[in-house]
């Protein structure tokens, strides 16, 4: 899809795969890169406070956009400041903002999200707010200046898909940013129907990681998500909206 | 293994400790009300240890059959009488099956991680009179505290192997160890550390949050046994003989702001599959009132202690301990399990394929001597050790035998904010 790229924060991606960060190793990172082709991987401040033993900064290619989570963060003030650490860090200017007040299925917590997204905003962040899928929220954030809006499909970790299908629809309906689905994919089918549906990227990272071949998965996933793409640009998507055409016109009917 | 005998009388106590230690042993009207708060405790009004001692009390192990072990494994998400189930000896022939669900469900939330922490005991004085412990007051043992000075020096070692988290105990005397002094030390270790834990005499709500401001962020404290008369008959003197004060510590611990909690009932002392119930049900309770918070278990089993090797963990064997842990992770699929060094290696080993996530490394339980113990030197004035440890791998053998495993080590996951 080289003539397809989608823009953050005034940057050109070609790849519309972003590895999450929720399982981290060497080998997911790599086979992310060069089997799923991703140039966005986010990664976890809290992983990267670290001594150089295992600091997962140094296992980043250069060329690869860092995408820092706020992982950890309670409230939109925690968030805030682990942002400001990653810029200290030397993460760039992106960030994805986490805002999970459970620690038990580690849903976010929209409005503290919104909150954060603002202040974030305002000092030059190019904002991606995970979100769980509210019409009114992803609203909020794109007056709060989020860079896209990152619903959940389901519950991180959960490999159970597309769960907030009918959701995540309304958000691509309504939404004039780039709709990047985070969390709960398992499968690459999966992957594909949300880009069918018109997102723009997918994030994931258990499905990978806990995959028997992990480069294989990745390379899986890629495909899927460039197929999706393909099929959303080639009007698929609308024609399984619709269904079929009644063979009988409703509105045969009329005459003059 | 012979039922414990706990009471040792040693040489040295003079003849008057002497009868006031054997009245409290055999007179239970010499002992104070354990139910009743001391001085200067804090109460909070909270219903959850109601909650969880009368489904304890409830609990018949013996009732749950081996239907309703397959029921709680075929469900979804197992609730609390699917964990009774689980920890019923009904379940012990499922127990290949309950490894297998539980590596999954810790694979769902962590991954194929295992962290690594280190404990630093930096004062041992103990004004309890708990008579499983090696610190009790009535044990003649080398007591030490240690300075700053010390404290730093054993920080800087431990540091200097790598590890990053740290926790930090002490025994339980607010007057040798007051919460000052740990406030200072855990000023200390935040420079030193990224993470600090303690592991310390339950406190008040004000002094969990001052103790939070100097840096620490994770509470532990074992409950030890949740049958109250029980409990009541093995901390017979001291503070620590308050049930319901330390019942309720890691809630204060959260109300001053401590990021994470940890708990745990010291397996052998009472029915262990009741208080494993209590313990689960405990963080079960706090986790839907307080959700933000993180939660983590671990299991100590009795171990001997200096002037009594005969104590041990009576019927906890490793087989009924993986029981336990199996089923507190398909219960609590999300909190945090540590298996200390009280286990042996090969038991850690297997354990953190199947339901742990943290593990101690470069281990010792006496005072100030970590600079022998890691660079084998002697170390002369050293405190005594509060139970023997069973594993003695140092930071650099764990990591190396955890990615042999198959596992990641990870040494930080945290910011303190």
């Amino acid at each position: 899809m080289k003539n397809d790229p989608f823009t953050l924060g005034g940057k050109e991606f070609h790849s519309r795969f972003i590895l999450g960060s929720g399982k981290y190793s060497m080998e997911l990172i790599r086979a992310a890169v060069e089997h799923a082709g991703a140039q966005i991987i986010t990664l976890a401040v809290r992983r990267t406070n670290t001594k150089e033993t295992e600091n997962i900064l140094d296992y980043i290619p250069e060329d690869v956009t860092l995408l820092p989570n706020t992982s950890g963060a309670r409230d939109a003030k925690e968030a805030v400041r682990i942002a400001r650490m990653a810029r200290e860090l030397g993460c760039g200017d992106f960030v994805k903002i986490e805002i999970m007040k459970d620690s038990k299925y580690l849903l976010p917590d929209n409005n503290e999200t919104v909150k954060a997204t603002e202040i974030l905003a305002k000092e030059g962040f190019t904002v991606l707010p995970y979100m769980y899928p509210d019409l009114y929220a992803a609203r909020a954030l794109v007056d709060a200046g989020a860079a896209a809006v990152m619903p959940l499909a389901a519950p991180i970790g959960s490999n159970k898909g597309l769960a907030a299908r009918e959701f995540i629809r309304i958000l691509i309906d309504e939404i004039d940013l780039p709709i990047i689905v985070d969390a709960g994919i398992g499968r690459p089918s999966q992957a594909c129907e949300a880009m069918e549906m018109g997102a723009a990227a997918i994030m994931a990272n258990t499905a990978i990681a806990t995959a028997g071949d992990i480069p294989s998965m990745a390379g899986a996933f890629k495909s899927a998500i460039e197929a999706g793409r393909a099929a959303y640009l080639s009007g698929l998507g609308r024609v399984l909206e619709r269904g079929a055409a009644a063979s009988d016109p409703l509105t045969g009917f009329l005459r003059d | 293994m012979g039922k414990n005998q706990f009471f040792v009388d040693c040489a040295g106590l003079s003849e008057k400790t002497l009868e006031k230690k054997r009245r409290l042993e055999q007179d239970p009207s010499s002992r104070k009300n354990h139910m009743e708060y001391m001085e200067g405790m804090e109460r909070i009004s909270s219903g959850i240890m109601n909650h969880v001692l009368d489904q304890m009390h409830g609990y018949d192990p013996g009732a749950y059959t081996d239907a309703d072990v397959k029921n709680a494994l075929a469900r979804e998400n197992c609730g609390p009488e699917d964990l009774k189930a689980l920890l019923s000896p009904a379940a012990l022939p499922h127990l290949e099956e309950m490894a297998v669900r539980a590596r999954e469900e810790t694979g769902k939330h962590f991954g194929n991680t295992v962290y690594l922490f280190t404990p630093l005991y930096i004062a041992n004085y103990c004004e309890n009179y708990c008579v499983y412990c090696g610190f009790n007051c009535y044990n003649d043992i080398v007591r030490k505290k240690l300075t700053m000075e010390e404290i730093e020096h054993e920080m800087k070692i431990i540091a200097a192997s790598g590890m990053e988290e740290i926790l930090l105990l002490t025994g339980e005397s607010r007057s040798k160890s007051d919460v000052n002094y740990i406030g200072e030390a855990c000023k200390m270790a935040a420079k030193c550390f990224r993470n600090v834990g303690l592991e310390i005499y339950p406190v008040n709500t004000d002094e969990y949050r001052y103790l939070h401001e100097c840096g620490a962020d994770y509470v532990t404290v074992f409950q030890e046994t949740y049958d109250s008369d029980a409990y009541e008959k093995l901390h017979l003197l001291g503070h620590k003989r308050v049930f319901p004060y330390r019942f309720e510590a890691q809630e204060r611990a959260i109300l001053g702001g401590m990021r994470g909690v940890a708990f745990s009932a010291l397996l052998g002392l009472a029915d262990f599959r009741k208080d494993a119930l209590a313990s689960a049900l405990h963080v079960y309770y706090l986790q839907r009132k307080y959700p933000y918070v993180e939660y983590s278990l671990s299991c100590p089993r009795l171990r001997p202690i200096i002037n009594n090797d005969r104590i041990n963990p009576q019927d906890v064997h490793e087989k009924e301990l993986c029981q336990i842990l199996c089923a507190y992770r398909i219960f609590l699929p999300y909190v945090g399990i540590t298996v200390s060094s009280r286990e042996q290696k090969h038991f850690r080993d297997g354990i953190v394929k199947i339901a742990a996530t943290k593990v101690s490394a470069g281990v010792s339980t006496g005072i100030g001597d970590h600079e022998g113990k890691y660079e084998g030197s002697q170390t002369e004035d050293a405190g005594d050790e509060q139970f023997e440890i069973s594993d003695d791998r140092s930071l650099g053998q764990m990591y190396a035998d955890m990615e042999g495993e198959g596992l990641q080590p990870v040494l930080n996951d945290y910011v303190y904010v």
